[in-house]
């Protein structure tokens, strides 16, 4: 047995985390179902309720895109990371050699993969069966998808620290994403909104992952916006995932 | 037991040395100045009545429990000394494990935190069989922790302590809710463990588990009644039982003083 200070991070010790927590995901069929095909129900139904006007799917489709994952990880996410405290194994791995950097990557990690396929799925539907008319490529939509999907992973990992119970980690979904999904530029461009809320709306990071969608829709090169919206929402993850790190304690009262 | 703090010793006899251990939960002192040591490869029993600061000392000793002043020295260091991690198996009073997995997947989880890589992989291996068949689950390792019942489920937990044979074993009343036999299966199991050098801390408020132990630490209140042998404690106080021994003592603690000194 090694009696060695155990390091801040291991990536053996964040793979192991990443696939016992997609191990867990194995043994509930349902939620990999409803993760998987939601997104993809729910833009079936958009393009056929924007059945005149393919260019309001467009817009709305490619945002969304960008949205599902958000919105998906951020619930798996809080409601996994809650039961983790609640159930008494987050004081277990605590106690252990486990450095929260290797914790956190590895849920990232786990999440990250899971939007990788849910993404793929959304995107792939939209764009070559729904006709969803991009100008880009399509690969970058699946980038802003999967930084999109790590943002939401940070946000749920960082507010199940404030939640008591699963009520309470449920009622943050429309607290900390309703307003933005309001803000981001979704239903009316950012530009049309009363100046105090553009204003708001410039500092929520899900404007950027709407943002970043629509340079994509109509730019083929990557263009100097889209740069900035994918290093902010990038840089908005990281900085949200160091916030959740912290607020894992050894020490518990 | 004296107590003055003696100066550290680099290679400590004891496995836990406390001196002076308070801990403030909110406004309430849970634990009152307690002076105690816990001494290696023997099996100390942690006894009380509920409430009575039994948890709150064990998550002091593993470095889990914030608001500790006082010294409180494990296996020679700190508690909560990060090179106390891979030494110390904990077992907390719920049984901490993944209820969505089977239980040798939660057991292969833990002990690839113990020990990482491809490298410790045959290791890793040989610990969770060994873990299992310690606990006596063998014919349940594929089965979802979930769908066990709430004995399986604590030796379960159990088992994941066991892994990478810890030098120090803390143990949050383990054998609640277990019938008989399983009881007197874990304390077999105890001993084994006692036998090959490991330094067990047992909490338990089932007096009759306290036979059993090679040390007792009787608490109530926060403080500590008594730190002796369970025979010695039964000559002292002239009972047949630690049981009545604790109460004897608590008596004489109320009729002293309103506040009992060890």
């Amino acid at each position: 047995m090694s009696t060695t200070t155990p390091a801040a991070f291991s990536s053996a010790r964040t793979t192991a985390t990443a696939a016992r927590v997609l191990r867990q995901l194995r043994h509930d069929p349902r939620t990999i179902a409803l993760m998987l095909l939601v997104p993809c129900l729910m833009l079936v139904l958009l393009r056929y309720v924007f059945d005149a006007s393919p260019r309001t799917f467009d817009n709305i489709g490619a945002s969304l895109l960008g949205i599902f994952p958000l919105i998906t990880m951020f619930l798996v996410t809080s409601i996994a990371t809650l039961r983790e405290r609640t159930s008494g194994t987050l004081e277990r791995l605590l106690a252990m050699p486990l450095g929260k950097a290797d914790l956190i990557a590895g849920y990232a990690l786990a999440f990250g993969a899971v939007a990788v396929v849910q993404s793929a799925l959304a995107t792939g539907l939209a764009v070559w069966l729904l006709g969803l008319d991009v100008t880009g490529s399509p690969w970058l939509l699946l980038l802003v998808a999967l930084l999109d999907a790590l943002l939401g992973t940070a946000l749920g990992l960082f507010v199940s620290a404030f939640a008591a119970s699963e009520f309470q980690a449920v009622q943050f979904m429309p607290a900390v994403i309703f307003p933005q999904l309001l803000l981001c530029g979704l239903f009316t461009p950012r530009a049309d909104m009363h100046p105090l809320l553009e204003a708001v709306s410039d500092v929520l990071p899900m404007s950027y992952a709407v943002d970043g969608m629509n340079e994509v829709l109509h730019h083929t090169e990557l263009t100097s916006p889209f740069v900035r919206d994918v290093v902010i929402v990038a840089g908005c993850a990281l900085l949200v995932l160091a916030l959740g790190a912290a607020t894992l304690r050894r020490r518990t009262d | 037991m004296n107590n003055v703090p003696e100066p550290p010793q680099p290679t400590a006899p004891d496995a836990v040395r406390a001196a002076g251990l308070t801990v403030v939960r909110g406004t309430r002192t849970v634990l009152k100045d307690l002076h105690f040591t816990v001494p290696r490869g023997r099996i100390t029993g942690l006894l009380g009545p509920s409430g009575c600061g039994k948890s709150t000392l064990i998550r002091a000793i593993t470095g889990t429990q914030a608001k500790v002043t006082g010294t409180l020295d494990v296996l020679g260091s700190p508690a909560g000394h990060p090179t106390l991690r891979s030494r110390i198996g904990y077992v907390t009073q719920a049984p901490s494990v993944y209820d969505d997995l089977t239980v040798e997947q939660n057991l292969d989880y833990f002990a690839a935190i113990l020990e990482p890589g491809r490298a410790a992989a045959d290791r890793r291996r040989e610990h969770v069989t060994r873990a299992i068949a310690d606990v006596d689950l063998t014919t349940q390792a594929d089965a979802l922790a979930g769908n066990l019942s709430g004995g399986q489920r604590s030796r379960v937990s159990l088992a994941v302590a066991l892994l990478g044979t810890p030098d120090l074993l803390v143990l949050d009343e383990p054998t609640v809710g277990l019938d008989p036999v399983l009881r007197r299966d874990l304390w077999n199991l105890f001993h084994e463990l006692a036998d090959r050098g490991t330094t067990l801390l047992v909490s338990s408020h089932v007096m009759d588990e306290a036979e059993r132990c090679h040390r007792l630490l009787l608490m109530r209140e926060g403080h500590v009644l008594a730190d002796d042998t369970p025979e010695n404690l039964r000559t002292r106080t002239a009972t047949d039982t630690v049981e009545a021994a604790f109460l004897r003592l608590v008596d004489e603690a109320d009729d002293h003083t309103k506040e009992p000194t060890r």
